[in-house]
């Protein structure tokens, strides 16, 4: 008897360790270094926010794929009046929200009408500026009206600040996220991590993992520590470059590197003198080099660009030759300048380490034709007030991480204050053409009017850096927007 | 002693005050509006200007220290502008990581120096004297963060014998949770340590010298026994001071260790709390601490009157 309690016991066990590992193979720690202030993709402009909820727990219209591109979400397809001004989507029959109610056109009128309200929290707005009237036709159809015809609407729609939300679970959406997605939110400790688990009711293809937990590490010799002691699985946006390659080398690790919608420039108060003069700004492109700021500061990741645009985009054009590195040059386009001797201006740093150490290897390039920079280091809620919105600085560097944002350089109160009404009819045109190559033609030569006038100093688009398990499959290396799409992350055999 | 300790209690009111003045406009001071922070770069004004209506930014910066100092009064600390859940609530989740922790490294850093000072003092002087004081004097100049990366390159990363970092949740057993906590608990103790053990050495000699000490040994005991029966008792009041104030600043002082082991603790939540610019928070969460100090010393100045009758009178 004492025999077979024993053999009982042992097989126990064995079978206990066997379900352990059974178990921890349909769950996946993700590391991040931010912390999302809450858990509404709707009111914030955190990409945190999105790096947890964007495709695992809501869902919009449309949404981004891996690659970058839009198709259809919620809405299993679209019609597109000839005006281009009706958009008539019908959506997926049987979607149902996390808390068991049914997704229908109400709900999509709910969030649209939502998000352009008066008294709207959305961080983006502009996205949904041009809707005139959102109708719900019948419960699997609704008709949105634009003012005028959008090229960019669909687009604008898979945006993580237009995912479809639900009047009955908007009040507590901050701390309890009701979605429609393939993983339904499960707990959140602040500051240390968020569940998530799988939705069994998933109205689409389910997720494979069973669940997953996203873990914030900020400090980046703890994210290091964390993924060498295998504590987390994954570390998505890994913050110190300089340990990749210890990991590529590494057999129980894989390092995917891919691009992002970051086009990381050095932007310049076009209407503070001496940067009114396009010589000036001429000058300042041609005394940076971008591949030692690449190598300095991100430690070989990252790819140049020559104007504000992302060159994995089919429609990017390389301008990179306009602002060839070439001190000789820059000095001389100074003294044409009236300024041979340089001058002297402000480098404002945020926080991440691209600007920080960007900064100190730029404002040394600056040093060699004669401009002295003064190097202001600031947190974001500094920058976002005196330089973002009092335009009270000279230079300053900073990622626009916003999926095809050219947009901005239409807008002449925009931080760098770039006011060319060509440019402006140029956007104007853009918004009027659904033409795919029409459309292609046009941010071609908006990317080369800008170029051509030297509105800001393009360094490079910022890298999406990836560590894993060498298990781990289905990670998106690419990030064509703020997200960790976990739906169809599974673990090899 | 009842005038002795309203006279405490009213300096305690009036620090309390200033202290929450003061906290108030340094915090404000800073540039950098919360609901712009949160709304980044392509927020319209409209937006922004909504935000602050609904955070209650809208208001004066007088009214606001009112709303905010009388609602502390009654236990509210108000809510959080980012994470929009009541700061006591977040506050209180927050101090059970960081409660446990500075009790874990206070317990620690007694364990390590109470031997260590008796040790030196007793062998004042001679070889072993002399590996202790060596030994302090580096627990005191290493810098704790590099000393837990170096504990958690071996620890964690080589031997396996804990996580990197993080916080298992008492949720799953209470040894998991010291077990979580004790990398983070030798770090901050190893300087504390240190320097206590130093205190604990030099108490005891200064003791030694005293009259009584004198007398003990006269009376016939040991150099040790002296040093067990009476010195240490009586050097026990300079070394008690110390630990109130190493128990505030551990509280206090964990910002770093908790960004290194990443715990959900205080000292993380005033971190990310600055960054954000969730003023309420910070300004909550310091006045806590400001709190917790100045309530340590209150007691520890009724302590001393308590343990030393010449104090009442003086005051």
């Amino acid at each position: 008897m004492r025999q077979f309690s024993k053999l009982v016991f042992a097989s126990a066990i064995a079978l206990a360790a066997g379900m352990g590992i059974a178990q921890a193979q349909g769950s996946l720690t993700v590391a991040m270094q931010l912390e999302p202030p809450h858990l509404d993709p709707t009111s914030a402009a955190a990409g945190a926010i999105d790096s947890v909820t964007y495709s695992n727990i809501f869902e919009g219209l449309t949404r981004f794929m891996g690659d970058g591109s839009v198709v259809p979400g919620l809405a299993e397809s679209w019609e597109i009046s000839d005006d281009g001004l009706t958009y008539t989507f019908k959506l997926h029959d049987g979607v149902k929200f996390h808390d068991g109610t049914t997704m229908d056109a109400e709900d999509v009128k709910f969030s649209l009408d939502r998000a352009r309200a008066e008294d709207s929290a959305n961080a983006q707005k502009a996205l949904f500026a041009g809707i005139t009237d959102v109708t719900v036709v019948d419960p699997l159809t609704v008709k949105v009206t634009l003012s005028e015809p959008n090229g960019n609407f669909l687009f604008n729609l898979a945006w993580g600040d237009a995912v479809i939300v639900a009047p009955e679970s908007i009040e507590n959406i901050k701390t309890n996220p009701i979605g429609t997605g393939a993983f339904k939110f499960s707990d959140w400790v602040q500051g240390d991590k968020i569940d998530i688990v799988r939705n069994p009711d998933y109205w689409g293809t389910p997720a494979i993992l069973e669940s997953a937990t996203f873990k914030f590490i900020s400090d980046p010799t703890a994210a290091f520590a964390a993924v060498m002691a295998e504590d987390v699985d994954v570390f998505t946006g890994f913050p110190a470059p300089e340990n990749l390659p210890q990991f590529e080398a590494d057999p129980r690790f894989q390092v995917l590197v891919g691009s992002t919608e970051g086009e990381t420039i050095l932007a310049i108060n076009n209407k503070q003198p001496p940067f009114d003069q396009l010589k000036v700004r001429e000058a300042l492109a041609h005394a940076i080099d971008r591949q030692a700021i690449i190598d300095g500061a991100m430690f070989g990741y990252g790819t140049p660009i020559g104007t504000h645009f992302a060159p994995h985009n089919p429609a990017y054009v390389d301008l990179t030759g306009m602002s060839a590195y070439d001190p000789e040059l820059s000095k001389k386009l100074l003294a044409e300048a009236g300024f041979p001797d340089g001058f002297e201006t402000t480098l404002y740093l945020p926080p991440p380490s691209y600007a920080r150490r960007g900064g100190e290897i730029i404002a040394a390039q600056l040093a060699e034709v004669g401009i002295k920079a003064e190097i202001i280091n600031v947190e974001w809620a500094q920058w976002l007030e005196s330089v973002f919105r009092g335009k009270n600085f000279g230079l300053t560097i900073v990622s626009h991480t916003e999926p095809m944002d050219i947009g901005i350089y239409a807008r002449p109160d925009y931080y760098f204050q770039y006011d060319n009404p060509d440019f402006q009819g140029l956007m104007k045109r853009l918004n009027e053409t659904t033409d795919p190559d029409q459309r292609t033609m046009l941010l071609q030569n908006a990317q080369r009017m800008i170029s051509d006038d030297y509105v800001n100093g393009y360094l490079f688009q910022l890298a999406a850096l990836t560590v894993a398990k060498v298990g781990v499959q289905g990670l998106w290396a690419n990030a064509p927007t703020q997200a960790t799409d976990l739906t169809a992350v599974s673990w090899a055999k | 002693m009842l005038r002795y300790s309203l006279k405490r209690l009213l300096s305690l009111i009036i620090s309390l005050t200033v202290a929450s003045v003061l906290i108030f406009m340094v915090i404000e001071v800073a540039p950098g509006d919360p609901a712009s922070y949160m709304l980044g770069m392509n927020a319209q004004p409209d937006t922004v200007a909504a935000l602050r209506a609904e955070l209650g930014l809208d208001v004066s910066k007088a009214e606001r220290y009112f709303n905010w100092a009388s609602a502390m009064l009654t236990g509210d600390f108000g809510t959080s502008y980012t994470y929009r859940t009541p700061v006591s609530k977040m506050i209180g989740e927050r101090m059970w990581v960081s409660l446990p922790l500075a009790l874990y490294a206070l317990t620690l850093s007694t364990l390590i120096a109470f031997p260590a000072g008796i040790y030196a003092a007793a062998r004042r002087g001679k070889a072993g004297d002399v590996v202790v004081m060596g030994a302090t004097q580096l627990g005191v100049a290493i810098p704790n963060f590099w000393f837990a990366m170096m504990m958690v390159l071996i620890f964690a990363i080589n031997l396996r014998w804990f996580g990197a970092g993080g916080f298992a949740g008492w949720d799953k057993g209470f040894w998991t949770g010291i077990h979580s906590l004790t990398l983070p608990a030798i770090s901050l103790a190893l300087p504390q340590g240190a320097i206590l053990a130093r205190v604990m050495r030099s108490a005891l000699l200064d003791i030694m010298g005293e009259d009584f000490m004198r007398t003990a040994r006269a009376k016939g005991l040991s150099r040790r026994q002296a040093l067990w029966r009476h010195g240490l008792r009586n050097a026990m009041i300079p070394v008690l001071t110390i630990i109130g104030l190493q128990f505030s600043f551990l509280l206090a002082g964990s910002i770093i260790i908790e960004q290194v082991f990443y715990l959900p603790g205080l000292g993380r939540l005033v971190f990310q709390a600055i960054s954000a610019r969730d003023l309420i928070v910070v300004e909550s969460v310091v006045m806590l601490l400001v709190f917790a100090v100045i309530m340590v010393n209150f007691l520890v100045d009724l302590a001393y009157a308590f343990v030393d009758p010449r104090l009442r009178s003086r005051t």
